[in-house]
């Protein structure tokens, strides 16, 4: 098995009406054994803006730790918080530092910038950026999750809609997976207010 | 096999572990204490590679003890285990360490914790948790039995029943273990489950 896939992991973000939506699972495992079913993989940098690490669970959390540093840093000189399109630019430069070496993380990043625009992108090891519109995902159950968010999303949808469709497409892609699953865990990010609520899917 | 697993019970924090030093088919010795006690209340259960095992644990504390002499107040269970997290990680690219650890640990306001760290220091706060060959036995036993608030009566018992499934099938099961506990009186060693007494040294002539 390789490296990536030995924790197990499913991290989705996607786009809805000035909100965004990341959803994860909540599997740690060590290969084939369970070892917790209350992992947190997506993590606050501030108030608008998350990042979910789906890949080897020590590099996330080791990375997780460099990115909350660099922002703290970062807020301490510009007194404000970071726009989520820097700070894309911000991981994929540290990923990249490890090029030889890399952190076997695949973030997920989600924010709303500016004016409240929702933005998000994924990368991979190395810090290739992915913009994209509509959803992003990464993890073990990737290919699953590309399949379910591209039949079920659609552009524009509200909060409660879009809560609906980042759970069943989360929900529908772990149950094919053996590495990720165990429930979900989901944020609703709009500009006044953060929802977050946690699935119960199939316990396996 | 190495076998290290622990719980958490109302107001206590038990770990358990596997008494064997052993070197490919040879036992060593049968009472090899491997749940250090880190400070006044926490105990540090690990398992893996001889020379590390011992080697990392005991540089931990030295390093907590360094902690409370500087600052007079002793860590958290939680700043611990980030400690120990810190120091693995740092050391996983360069020179790992393959040594697998519970932290477990009492602190006045919040109460026990356990902590699951792995060798490529994954850190994650659990309420039970095994290591070894024998966590394919101790884990689902636990799933079974194991409830939140357990007395420590029925949380020794849970142990027992654990070390009873790894004697019965494992095959290269360790005979002797060492149950340690930590609550609000500190962290102490509770039993021993032996069914192998290391023999005494033979008179010369």
């Amino acid at each position: 098995m390789s490296i990536f896939e030995y924790n197990g992991s499913a991290v989705v973000a996607m786009v809805g009406k000035n909100c965004f939506a990341i959803a994860s699972d909540r599997r740690l495992g060590v290969n084939l054994q369970t070892i917790a079913t209350d992992f947190q993989r997506i993590y606050k940098i501030h108030d608008k803006l998350y990042i979910g690490l789906s890949g080897l669970a020590t590099d996330a959390q080791t990375l997780y730790q460099r990115l909350v540093f660099r922002h703290k840093l970062y807020q301490l000189r510009e007194e404000r918080d970071m726009r989520p399109e820097t700070f894309a630019s911000l991981v994929s430069a540290i990923l990249y530092e490890k090029r030889f070496g890399p952190y076997f993380c695949q973030p997920v990043i989600a924010g709303l910038g500016d004016d409240n625009k929702p933005f998000i992108c994924t990368m991979d090891c190395i810090g290739a950026k992915e913009l994209a519109k509509d959803f992003v995902v990464s993890g073990t159950a990737s290919e699953s999750l590309y399949g379910a968010c591209e039949s079920m999303f659609k552009p524009d949808l509200e909060p409660d809609e879009l809560f609906e469709v980042v759970s069943q497409a989360l929900l529908a892609s772990v149950d094919r997976d053996c590495l990720s699953g165990w429930g979900g865990h989901v944020l609703i990010v709009t500009p006044t207010e953060v929802l977050e609520r946690t699935l119960k899917g199939r316990m396996d | 096999m190495e076998c290290v697993f622990g719980l958490v019970g109302d107001g206590f924090a038990l770990i358990v572990a596997d008494t064997s030093a052993v070197n490919s088919i040879l036992v060593h010795k049968s009472n090899e204490d491997k749940v250090m006690v880190l400070d006044s209340h926490k105990l540090l259960g690990a398992s893996g590679e001889g020379g590390d095992r011992v080697q990392f644990t005991e540089y931990i504390q030295k390093n907590v003890h360094l902690y409370q002499f500087r600052n007079g107040i002793p860590l958290t269970t939680a700043a611990a285990a980030n400690f120990t997290r810190g120091e693995l990680a740092t050391a996983l690219r360069k020179n790992p360490y393959f040594v697998n650890i519970l932290l477990a640990g009492y602190d006045k306001d919040i109460g026990p914790s356990l902590y699951f760290i792995d060798y490529i220091a994954t850190l994650h706060k659990i309420d039970k948790g095994a290591f070894g060959y024998g966590s394919y036995f101790c884990l689902s036993m636990m799933d079974r039995h194991y409830h939140q608030g357990m007395t420590v009566e029925e949380a020794v018992d849970l142990a027992d029943k654990c070390i009873m499934e790894i004697r019965s099938r494992l095959v290269v099961a360790p005979p002797n273990f060492v149950i340690k506990i930590v609550d609000k009186d500190g962290a102490r060693e509770y039993a021993w489950r032996e069914s192998i007494k290391d023999a005494g040294v033979a008179a010369t002539a």
